[in-house]
């Protein structure tokens, strides 16, 4: 058997980020995999240099073309903490409704992609054409459709009134009807499962020992969610993480699949006890310290670490981002595979490259 | 494939899902933040969307009254206009229009003669 070393990427019709792996094959096997990153660095924390840290909060919404709010709520909530700032409830509900707007449309992109990925073409238009009514959600809800800017520090800029919460439910209800109308395809077609079942496999072991997270770390079985600490207002949404145990990319799809559903069941949740009162307090004085905040992102538990010395400028700020997380599973996903698995496995872990370069 | 069979029979007989774009287009929500514009009589260059923007992209200058903004650097973040005291700065929904050449708003605001000091002095 004679060894080959097949570069896959950067540039690869699977991938809508550039990553770089080198897998090196025995016949069509594969039995190593190593991957190069640094293709979209843009030094976005160094940036805290030279913006402020309420400008940050629009820098690191950039971060992440998909899940923008998210991060901007990991940030804030970080400065929130150093600074002592009690965020009113309604802020909070809030936030957790945007969350989880987003996360259905980051998973809603990531079904497509992934059906795109085992070559199901009309699938991916399904999924797409349901998330651009969560697009229209956003842009109706918050002024723009990915970065929405929803959050200060101190709560959020805009408030949902009851019309509006009203149509979001209604929306939001639909949009499920047409999930549902799909899940029989995605969970138990022939030919998806053929593509996705024992595909990719990392035990429950593998899964902590490599440091896995979100849909990649619940897939294996092992129930862990950053929801249920119950940050913001989470702790009211009696919030139970969704878990499969076979490990392998069937099960991280179901898991993506199925946290769909729970997104917008969290949604109405929200909206149904969603308090009075103020959407933001104002707030005096710069940050000082040092915190680490975690949230639950769509592809795992993001992290962000800020120091302040309470200058206009933040001392350093880090970001841990899911993605950086997964791709040592993904190194132990790939050996053993064949060669024409290697798109469904790395789009597997949800991939977003931007993300982890930052 | 034959769990799709509804929805693709649905989708042949159902309205198209995408529209005749540029001939048909979808309104922006009522909302949404667009382009930036300011009313500029009623500025009084007080810098507060200048120091705050995140893009950077705003430059007043107080002596000669003048607002300017690099509409190609704007990110439609809305922080100026939250910022400006006095309400003067605004969005409309639509987002602006690709333009072939780059260039910059300039608006020229009022010259304030002299003001507080020479008041102060006759008081
Ligand atoms: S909308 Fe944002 S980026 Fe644009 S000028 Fe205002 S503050 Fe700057
Ligand atoms: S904040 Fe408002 S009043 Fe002040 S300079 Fe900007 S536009 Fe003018």
């Amino acid at each position: 058997m004679a060894r080959t070393i097949v570069p896959f990427g950067p540039q690869h019709p699977v991938l809508p980020e550039p990553i770089h792996v080198t897998v090196t094959v025995e016949d069509e096997i594969i039995t190593d995999a190593v991957p190069a990153l640094g293709y979209v660095h843009r030094g976005l924390e160094t940036l805290a240099d030279v913006r402020d840290h309420v400008q940050m909060i629009q820098v690191v919404e950039r971060v992440c073309g998909i899940c923008s709010m998210i991060h901007a709520a990991c940030y804030v909530q970080g400065i929130e903490e150093m600074m002592g700032v009690e965020v009113p409830r309604r802020a909070e509900y809030l936030r957790v409704i945007w969350s989880e707007l987003h996360r259905m449309h980051s998973h809603l992109l990531w079904l497509g992609l992934y059906a795109d990925a085992f070559g199901f073409e009309s699938l991916f238009m399904q999924f797409w054409r349901i998330r651009e009514r969560v697009m229209d959600l956003m842009e109706a809800t918050a002024g723009a459709r990915v970065i929405i800017s929803v959050n200060v520090i101190g709560g959020v800029r805009r408030d949902l009134d009851e019309d509006q919460c009203k149509w979001v439910l209604s929306e939001v209800e639909d949009v499920e009807k047409q999930i549902r109308q799909l899940q029989t395809t995605m969970l138990n077609d022939y030919s998806v499962k053929k593509r996705t079942v024992d595909v990719g496999v990392i035990t429950k072991e593998q899964a902590l020992e490599l440091g896995a997270a979100g849909p990649c770390l619940r897939g294996s079985g092992v129930a862990q969610d950053m929801r249920m600490t119950g940050y913001g207002a989470y702790d009211d949404m009696g919030f139970e993480p969704i878990v499969e145990t076979a490990g392998d990319c069937y099960a991280r799809g179901a898991v993506r699949f199925r946290e769909t559903l729970q997104a917008g069941e969290i949604i109405r949740k929200a909206i149904a006890g969603l308090p009075e009162g103020e959407t933001s307090v104002k707030v005096r004085g710069r940050p000082k310290g040092e915190v680490i905040t975690r949230v639950e992102q769509p592809r795992g538990e993001l992290m962000y670490y800020i120091k302040a010395n309470g200058s206009k400028n933040l001392d350093r700020l880090r970001i841990r981002t899911p993605t950086f997380a997964n791709i040592p599973p993904l190194t132990a996903m790939l050996p053993g595979m064949e060669l024409a698995d290697v798109p469904v496995i790395i789009l597997s872990i949800d991939p977003c490259i931007s993300c982890t370069e930052r | 494939m034959a769990f799709m069979t509804p929805t693709i029979v649905k989708n042949f007989f159902g309205k198209p899902a995408t529209r005749m774009y540029p001939i048909t287009t979808r309104e922006p929500f009522s909302n949404a933040r667009g382009e930036l514009y300011i009313d500029v009589k009623e500025c009084n260059m007080c810098t507060l969307c200048a120091r705050a923007c995140p893009a950077q992209c705003i430059t007043v200058d107080r002596e000669k009254a003048t607002w300017e903004c690099d509409p190609f650097e704007c990110v439609y973040c809305g922080v100026c206009v939250d910022v400006c005291g006095r309400k003067c700065l605004h969005q409309h929904d639509q987002y602006r229009a690709p333009a072939v050449e780059k260039f910059v708003m300039h608006e020229q605001g009022e010259i304030k003669k002299k003001p507080k000091k020479e008041a102060s002095d006759s008081a």
